[in-house]
C-alpha cells in the first residue's frame, strides 16, 4: 500500500497528464449547446418581460436652458473667460492644460490634440455669430472680436465673479457695469438661443447629417445641470457611477473594481486619478493574464482546494482505487 | 530513347496534391493538425468532466449567441428605433439582459477555471485568450452603453472621456461621438470578441479539458497494470 502511494505521488510530480489519455464518457456537446441557447433565450425573454430596460430621454440644450437658465449663463461666461473644464482641459481638445500623467509618462499629452476645441469660440462665439436680426448682439460680438484676448478675459472673468456673488447666480441680480464689456449681452443672447432649441445645430460640424455631438456634450458637461441630474440618480463618480445606470438596473457590475478605486484614497482626491486608476487596472489585468507564469499566485488554487469540490467524484474514485 | 517519367505526385483522396510545398497546402496542414483527430467536435469527454461548473463555458457561448442575435435585430431597426417603438424597446431589453447573463456566465466560468488552475499542461494561451475575451467583452458592453443616445450615455460618455483621455486613448476613440462608438460596438468590437472566442475554443479543443490537480497519469496506471 505504501509503495503504491509513493509511486502515485511520483507520477503526480511529473506534471499534468494529457487529457486525451483519460477514460472517457459520453458527452453530447452539440445537444448541450442547443439546450444552453434555448435556456439563455428563455431566461433573457423572461428578464426582459419582467424588468424591461431603462431609457431616460437625453436632455437637450433647450431642456437645460429652461430648467437651469442661470447655469447656462454662468457656463457661457465661463467659456468666454476660459475657466470651464473644457477650456482648461488640454489634449485631446486643446493645449490649455498639460493633462494627466502616469508617473513620468504624459500619456494624455502623447495622444495629441486630435479633437480641437476652442471653448470660447466654438461653444459660444460661433453659435452666437449665426444669430441674425439682433442688433444688440451684433454690436456686442463686434466689440468682443475687436478686443484683445486680455481684455476679453478681463470682461468675462469680472462678469463671472459677479454672477457667482448674485443670489442663485441670477443674471438679473447683477448690477450693470462697464467692466463686463459685451459679455452680459452675449451670455443673455446665448440663453435665448439655447431656449429656442437652435443651439445644438450651431455647435455641430456644419453638415446635413449631424452625428457628432462632441461640442454639445462638452458644453453640457461644463455646466452643473447634467451633474446634478446624474447625482440625483446615484451616477456620480464618488457614487460608483461608472458601473451604474439610470433606474434600478444592474448596469455594468463587471466594472466594480475599476469604479472601486475612485472611491478610495489616494485616487479619490488626486488630480491624476484617471491616469492612476488606468495604471492600476492595466497592471492588475496583466497580472490576471499572466497568473500561469507567476509563482505563488498560480499555486493559490492548490492552497485553497475548491478543486476538491469540483472534481470530488474523480478524487473519491481515486481514493477508492488506492484504498 | 524514351522521355523522362513525370515527377511523382503525392495523392490524397484520389486527387494529386503538392503536399506542404504550397502556401495552400501548408495552411491546410496547419488547420488539419491544430486539433487532434476527432477532437474538434468529440462526442466523448474525459470521465472527470463531471461538474456543474463546466456548464458555464457553454452557457457563456450560448448567451453570446443571444447577444449577437438581439443585437442584429436592433441593427435592423436602426440606432433610434428602440426609443420610439415598444417592440424596439423590448428588443433592447432582450439585448440588455442577454448581456447581463453573458457577463455573469463568463465571470463564473472564469472563476471556475481559476480554482481549477486550468492553465496547467501547456494551457497558458488558453487562459490568456480567456482573459482577453473577458476584457474585449467589457469594452464591447461599454461602447454599447455609450451608444444608447439617452441620458445614461450622455452622462457615461462625459465621465468616461476623462479616463480614456488621461491615457491618450481618447484622442483616437472619442466617446462623446456616438456615431463612432456605435460603429465600434456593432462592428469592430464584436469582430474582436468573435476572433478571440474562436481562438479560445480552438485551444480548448486542441489541449482538451484540463485534468484534475494531482491527477494520476492514466498511461502510468496502465503500464503499472501491465507490469503486474
Amino acid at each position: 500500500m505504501t509503495a503504491t502511494l509513493e509511486r502515485t505521488a511520483g507520477r503526480r510530480r511529473e506534471g499534468t497528464p494529457d487529457s486525451h489519455d483519460f477514460p472517457t464518457r459520453r458527452y453530447d456537446l452539440v445537444k448541450e449547446f442547443v439546450v444552453a441557447v434555448l435556456v439563455m433565450a428563455v431566461l433573457t425573454a423572461g428578464l426582459a418581460a419582467l424588468f424591461s430596460s431603462p431609457d431616460e430621454k437625453a436632455i437637450s440644450l433647450r431642456d437645460w436652458a429652461l430648467a437651469a437658465p442661470a447655469d447656462v449663463v454662468a457656463t457661457a461666461t465661463g467659456e468666454l473667460a476660459g475657466t470651464t473644464a473644457s477650456a482648461t482641459y488640454g489634449p485631446p481638445y486643446n493645449t490649455n492644460g498639460s493633462g494627466q500623467t502616469l508617473g513620468p509618462l504624459p500619456l494624455q499629452k502623447w495622444g495629441g490634440v486630435r479633437i480641437p476645441v476652442n471653448s470660447a469660440n466654438d461653444l459660444v462665439v460661433t453659435p452666437l455669430s449665426q444669430v441674425s436680426g439682433d442688433s444688440a448682439l451684433t454690436s456686442a460680438l463686434g466689440q468682443w472680436t475687436s478686443a484683445s484676448a486680455t481684455q476679453q478675459t478681463s470682461w468675462a472673468t469680472a462678469y463671472g465673479d459677479a454672477l457667482a456673488k448674485a443670489p442663485n447666480g441670477d443674471p438679473a441680480q447683477v448690477a450693470t457695469s462697464t467692466s463686463y464689456g459685451p459679455v452680459p449681452v452675449m451670455a443673455q443672447s446665448f440663453l435665448t438661443l439655447a431656449r429656442s432649441g437652435g443651439l445644438e445645430a450651431t455647435l455641430g460640424t456644419p453638415s446635413f447629417y449631424a452625428t457628432d455631438p462632441t461640442k454639445s456634450l462638452l458644453l453640457l458637461s461644463d455646466g452643473a445641470y447634467l451633474e446634478d441630474l446624474a447625482r440625483a440618480r446615484s451616477l456620480g463618480g464618488d457614487q460608483w457611477g461608472m458601473m451604474n445606470e439610470t433606474g434600478n438596473y444592474p448596469g455594468q457590475p463587471w466594472m466594480w473594481l475599476y469604479t472601486f478605486w475612485y472611491q478610495v484614497e489616494p485616487f479619490s482626491s488626486s488630480d491624476n486619478a484617471d491616469a492612476l486608476v488606468w495604471g492600476v487596472m492595466m497592471f492588475l489585468t496583466l497580472v490576471l493574464a499572466l497568473i500561469p507564469l507567476i509563482p505563488g499566485l498560480r499555486s493559490i488554487p492548490r492552497w485553497i482546494p475548491v478543486h476538491r469540490l469540483i472534481w470530488r467524484r474523480y478524487y473519491r474514485d481515486q481514493q477508492r482505487l488506492l484504498g | 530513347m524514351s522521355a523522362a517519367p513525370p515527377a511523382p505526385l503525392a495523392h490524397r483522396g484520389g486527387q494529386p496534391t503538392d503536399g506542404g510545398s504550397t502556401w495552400t497546402g501548408r495552411l491546410r496542414d496547419r488547420i488539419a493538425h491544430t486539433v487532434p483527430p476527432g477532437q474538434a467536435l468529440p462526442d466523448r469527454q474525459p470521465a472527470y468532466v463531471d461538474s456543474w461548473i463546466y456548464v458555464f463555458g457553454v452557457a457563456t457561448l450560448a448567451a453570446l449567441v443571444v447577444v449577437v442575435g438581439t443585437g442584429i435585430l436592433l441593427a435592423i431597426g436602426g440606432a433610434a428605433w428602440w426609443h420610439t417603438s415598444s417592440l424596439g424597446h423590448f428588443v433592447n431589453s432582450l439585448h440588455l439582459w442577454s448581456v447581463e447573463l453573458f457577463m455573469a456566465a463568463m465571470v463564473i466560468h472564469l472563476w471556475g477555471k481559476f480554482w481549477m488552475a486550468a492553465w496547467r499542461g501547456r494551457r497558458t494561451l488558453t487562459w490568456v485568450t480567456g482573459i482577453l475575451a473577458f476584457l474585449t467583452s467589457i469594452g464591447t458592453a461599454f461602447t454599447g452603453y455609450l451608444s444608447q443616445t439617452n441620458l445614461d450615455s450622455q452622462w457615461i460618455s462625459t465621465q468616461a472621456k476623462n479616463g480614456l483621455n488621461a491615457v491618450g486613448v481618447g484622442a483616437y476613440l472619442n466617446v462623446l461621438n456616438p456615431g463612432q462608438t456605435l460603429l465600434w460596438h456593432i462592428v469592430l468590437m464584436p469582430i474582436a470578441v468573435g476572433i478571440i472566442a474562436l481562438a479560445h475554443i480552438v485551444l480548448v479543443r486542441r489541449h482538451g479539458v484540463v485534468p484534475p490537480l494531482d491527477a494520476v497519469d492514466p498511461r502510468a496506471d496502465r503500464a503499472e497494470a501491465v507490469e503486474r
